[in-house]
């Protein structure tokens, strides 16, 4: 954890990870423009009067050589025709601000949704993310896989967004400014990236213990990419001989009614979908990368990442935890 | 009673109580006590307990983040703490310390003997007071049969439905909701007061037109308090129903709607922001004026400035609810109502900024806190407009950087204000300065701590740190501001230590006040230090804003330009 002096640069803002200074989507380029603006006027704003309280608290400091300081100064009591002027000059001020934000709102809420566009249902719980593609058929965890988008022939994704218990909210701020995720209620946005990669987010609404261990990890992968990580994720699990023991234990205990597995009897869903957990890069919505390992420390006790997640400790002994870890490993 | 009692005894007056240990009558003395004054110390002295309380609990939270992956306290811990953190704040240390002020000031200044209901004054007081020791008391009770017990870890909002049973079994919402709903019996009892005294007791000739800001501001706080905790009180009332007897109104597994808590939520929290701060404008307009030895600049616009920010921030509150996913016409509505806000606060600045302007500023330490407040609330204010910014919010909403801002208005705003009223009065309350030396030195600690602290904190919410967790991934470069975000809270703590140590201090060896040791122009100066219990001995009476002035200066009194 050494601090260096480049944490302190610009460039950490501008570059940050999760910088809202760094947009690289439509709704997130629109906010940063806007935000510009707006802090080009509060500056401006803040320059002029600080700069006016500044001068008249040196200029009007009682000073002691003073040759009648004795005296009180001129009483002053008001006058009209000033508050007049910083009335209306106050409210010019604002009906721009408020012309300027109101057709980013719009802009932003009512784009029109064209039929290129990639629809995920996202699930907010306690302490993870469900995505949900209803039209490709698959089911994910923690990490959402979604299109480039070319400004030429725009894929933008629609997320549709509700919660399983507790509010959520869904915030990547290279992407897009978040929206909370809500039980009983339905909530839609929209995001399109400009350059494949991954963007970094986590959870921005309170939703319990661990709030602070749901973190988002956004893909945004090229067509090709794409059309393979979706060709994939469609097939149900990997059946692999050699791991048959661990198959077993996962059947045999309360993992199932947790957990799906497609193409086996684990249909449980209350927890993550784990088909194809190995090929995701991290466990436990971001908690920990995803090696046997931490896969082994997680299935054998929860809290050691994550203390407060609603998995419970499964009390395996040595054997099946090493046979259930090595099961899920391969379930690439 | 046939026995018959001999004459000395029922003479003499002193000999029931003449064995009783001095403590227990000064004891007895002060529970029993209908005295505003006495009641308003009460109100301070409690909120400084908590003060201290709520602000160790800021100290944990913050050691806690100042590195990523820390495990100083465990998420519960955590998370109880910052719910309590911002409960107590709110609750029973700005509202108690407010209205202690208030009680204290308001008799004095329109020359009254005391509110216009000394025992519902007591009353109010007693059962605020409680509720605060309801609210910790959930460390031992609050999670009931099930275990040990804690506090409350729902966020001091307390959003359904994280509140639901299902979420949040035992005890510890009860106690929340409980406590809370004191606090509200007490500030509508509160709130009642001051309106009735204010319109009902003021002296011969001071019309509402030379009312004191200071009262005209306590006026329309107490009249928003009454719209304003009502919702809160109902929702307080509707989540036990939905706890204990089986409704369904924010139990969303049931159909109950999330959505409905945050609106009767914000109904509340917005205008208390208002409730709040209105009172730190209040003691800006009495102090600022006596250290710059010149008249408020425009009265009537302060007046109507006050009167206009108490109606548009009924009207304002869900810009805390941008990324509810309300629409674009709701969220456009707001973006307008809350933008409407900063015109009337923009005038109070300007007009501060007036009476500044041609005066001969005196540097005491109360005040440097004033000069601190205009610079900070100023950018509080600005910091305000962006979050008015629907898509900016969008952004920023639930970030460190609205942590930063509301940490600005409350700290840098109405802490700073407190401060200056505090050096500004506590000799009239105890007779007693304070020093200014160890006020100074009070002052620049508290004043770098606070930036360090606060102007820092925005930046982690820039760079995607949301609030209310309770600890973050090392590769998202937030940890050097957190850093420095926890080492100013460590000098904010230094600063605060220092200004008790003053209070006590001066209590016993400041010296000697005498009844206006600012040269003031309200009638609390013209009594002595501190006034006897019955205020005034004879019921002054007033011809114009500034009696005291109109005294020192016969030759060009008040009346002649109001
Ligand atoms: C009571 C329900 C429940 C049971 C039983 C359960 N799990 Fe889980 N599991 C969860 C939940 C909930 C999570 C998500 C935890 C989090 O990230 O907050 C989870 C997460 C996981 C993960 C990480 C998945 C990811 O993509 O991050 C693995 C692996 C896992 N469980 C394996 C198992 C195994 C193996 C068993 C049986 C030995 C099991 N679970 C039993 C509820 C359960
Ligand atoms: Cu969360
Ligand atoms: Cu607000």
């Amino acid at each position: 954890m050494a601090i260096g002096i480049h944490d302190f640069a610009l460039p950490n803002v501008v570059h940050g990870k999760t910088s809202i200074f760094s947009p690289d989507a439509t709704p997130a380029h629109s906010i940063f423009s806007l935000s510009m603006l707006v802090l080009a006027i509060t500056l401006s704003i803040f320059l002029v009067v600080g700069g006016l309280l500044l001068y008249a608290i040196i200029r009007y400091r009682e000073r002691l050589s003073d040759p009648d300081a004795a005296y009180e100064p001129a009483q002053i009591y008001g006058s009209n025709q000033i508050e007049l002027s910083w009335t209306v000059i106050p409210i010019l001020i604002v009906v721009m601000l408020f012309l300027a934000t109101a057709r980013v709102i719009y802009s932003t809420e009512h784009a029109p949704k064209p039929p290129s566009a990639l629809d995920v249902t996202v699930i907010g719980h306690q302490f993870w993310w469900e995505f949900r593609y209803p039209k490709l058929g698959i089911t994910t965890a923690n990490e959402l896989h979604i299109l480039v988008s070319d400004p030429r022939h725009p894929t933008p994704t629609y997320l549709t967004m509700s919660s399983a218990d507790t509010n959520h909210s869904f915030w990547v701020p290279r992407l897009a400014g978040k929206m909370d995720v809500i039980p009983n209620r339905i909530n839609v946005m929209w995001v399109d990236p400009t350059t494949a990669g991954l963007y970094l987010g986590q959870c921005a609404q309170y939703c319990g213990t661990q709030h602070a261990k749901m973190l988002l990890r956004v893909y945004a992968d090229t067509p090709a990419e794409f059309v393979t990580w979706v060709a994939h994720q469609r097939q149900p699990a990997a059946q692999d001989s050699s791991v048959a023991e661990g198959r077993t234990v996962f059947e045999h205990n309360a993992c199932i009614s947790c957990h799906t597995i497609a193409g086996t009897v684990a249909t449980g869903r209350f927890g993550p979908n784990l088909t194809h957990v190995a090929s995701r890069s991290t466990i436990a919505s971001g908690s920990a990368p995803n090696t046997a390992a931490n896969i082994r420390t997680f299935v054998d006790n929860p809290a050691h990442f994550k203390p407060g997640a609603l998995m419970p400790p499964m009390h395996l002994n040595d054997h099946d935890l090493a046979a259930v870890t090595a099961y899920l490993t391969t379930l690439k | 009673m046939a026995t018959q009692t001999p004459v000395p005894a029922v003479l003499d007056q002193t000999t029931s109580t003449a064995c009783r240990p001095m403590w227990l009558e000064v004891l007895h003395d002060w529970v029993t006590t209908v005295d505003h004054k006495k009641i308003g110390l009460m109100y301070i002295g409690y909120a400084l307990l908590f003060l201290v309380v709520a602000g160790f609990e800021a100290l944990l939270i913050r050691i806690q983040l100042a590195i990523p992956n820390n495990t100083f306290v465990s998420p519960q811990v955590f998370n109880r703490l910052f719910t309590m953190h911002g409960s107590t704040m709110i609750f029973f240390v700005a509202m108690p310390v407010l209205f202690g002020f208030g009680n204290y000031l308001i008799p004095l200044m329109i020359g009254a003997r005391d509110m216009a209901f000394p025992r519902l004054n007591a009353f109010s007081f007693w059962v605020s007071a409680f509720g605060g020791l309801l609210l910790y008391f959930s460390y031992f009770g609050g999670s009931g049969l099930y275990g040990a017990g804690s506090a409350p870890d729902v966020g001091w909002w307390a959003y359904a439905p994280l509140t639901a049973k299902a979420f949040s079994p035992g005890h510890s919402t009860d106690y929340w909701t409980l406590a809370i709903l004191l606090s509200g019996v007490g500030t509508i009892g509160t709130a009642l007061n001051i309106v009735t005294t204010v319109i009902c007791m003021r002296c011969p000739g001071m019309k509402l037109s030379r009312m004191p800001l200071l009262v005209w501001i306590y006026l329309v706080m107490s009249l928003m308090a009454f719209v304003t905790i009502s919702p809160l009180t109902a929702a307080q009332i509707m989540l036990m129903l939905d706890r204990y007897l089986g409704s369904h109104l924010f139990d969303t597994q049931a159909g109950g709607s999330a959505v409905l808590w945050m609106h009767f939520f914000w109904i509340f929290g917005h205008p208390e922001v208002y409730i709040l701060i209105l009172p730190a404008f209040a003691f800006a307009n009495e102090i600022i004026p006596v250290f710059s030895r010149k008249a408020i600049f425009g009265y009537p616009a302060m007046v109507a400035a006050t009167v206009g920010i108490g109606f548009v921030s009924l009207s304002v509150w869900a810009h805390h609810m941008f990324t509810v996913g309300m629409g674009a016409g709701a969220n456009t509505f707001f973006v307008f109502s809350s933008m409407t806000i900063a015109v009337p606060t923009g005038i109070k600045i300007f007009n501060w900024l007036a009476t500044i302007w041609g005066g001969k500023i005196r540097f005491t330490t109360s005040m440097m806190f004033a000069i601190g407040f205009l610079f900070q609330f100023l950018i509080a204010g600005l910091t305000g407009i962006m979050l008015a910014v629907a898509p900016f919010d969008w952004q920023l909403g639930n970030s460190y950087f609205v942590v930063a801002h509301f940490h600005y208005v409350i700290v840098g705003g109405i802490l700073f204000m407190l401060f200056s009223a505090f050096y500004y009065w506590y000799p009239k309350m105890t007779g007693r300065m304070l020093s200014e030396k160890l006020g100074k030195w009070h002052f620049w600690l508290f004043l770098i701590g606070f930036h360090l602290t606060f102007d820092i904190m925005h930046i982690p919410g820039i760079l995607g740190m949301p609030r209310r967790i309770y600890t973050y991934e090392a590769d998202r470069g937030w940890m050097i501001w957190n850093l420095l975000v926890s080492s100013g809270a460590m000098i904010q703590t230094v600063g605060v230590l220092l200004f008790v140590y003053n209070l006590v201090r001066s209590y016993f060896k400041g010296a000697v006040a005498g009844a206006d040791p600012w040269d003031g122009w309200t009638l609390e100066w013209s009594t002595t230090s501190p006034p006897p219990s019955y205020n005034f001995a004879v019921i002054p009476s007033v011809g114009s804003r500034r009696p005291l002035w109109d005294l020192k200066h016969p030759e060009d009194p008040d009346n002649n330009y109001e």
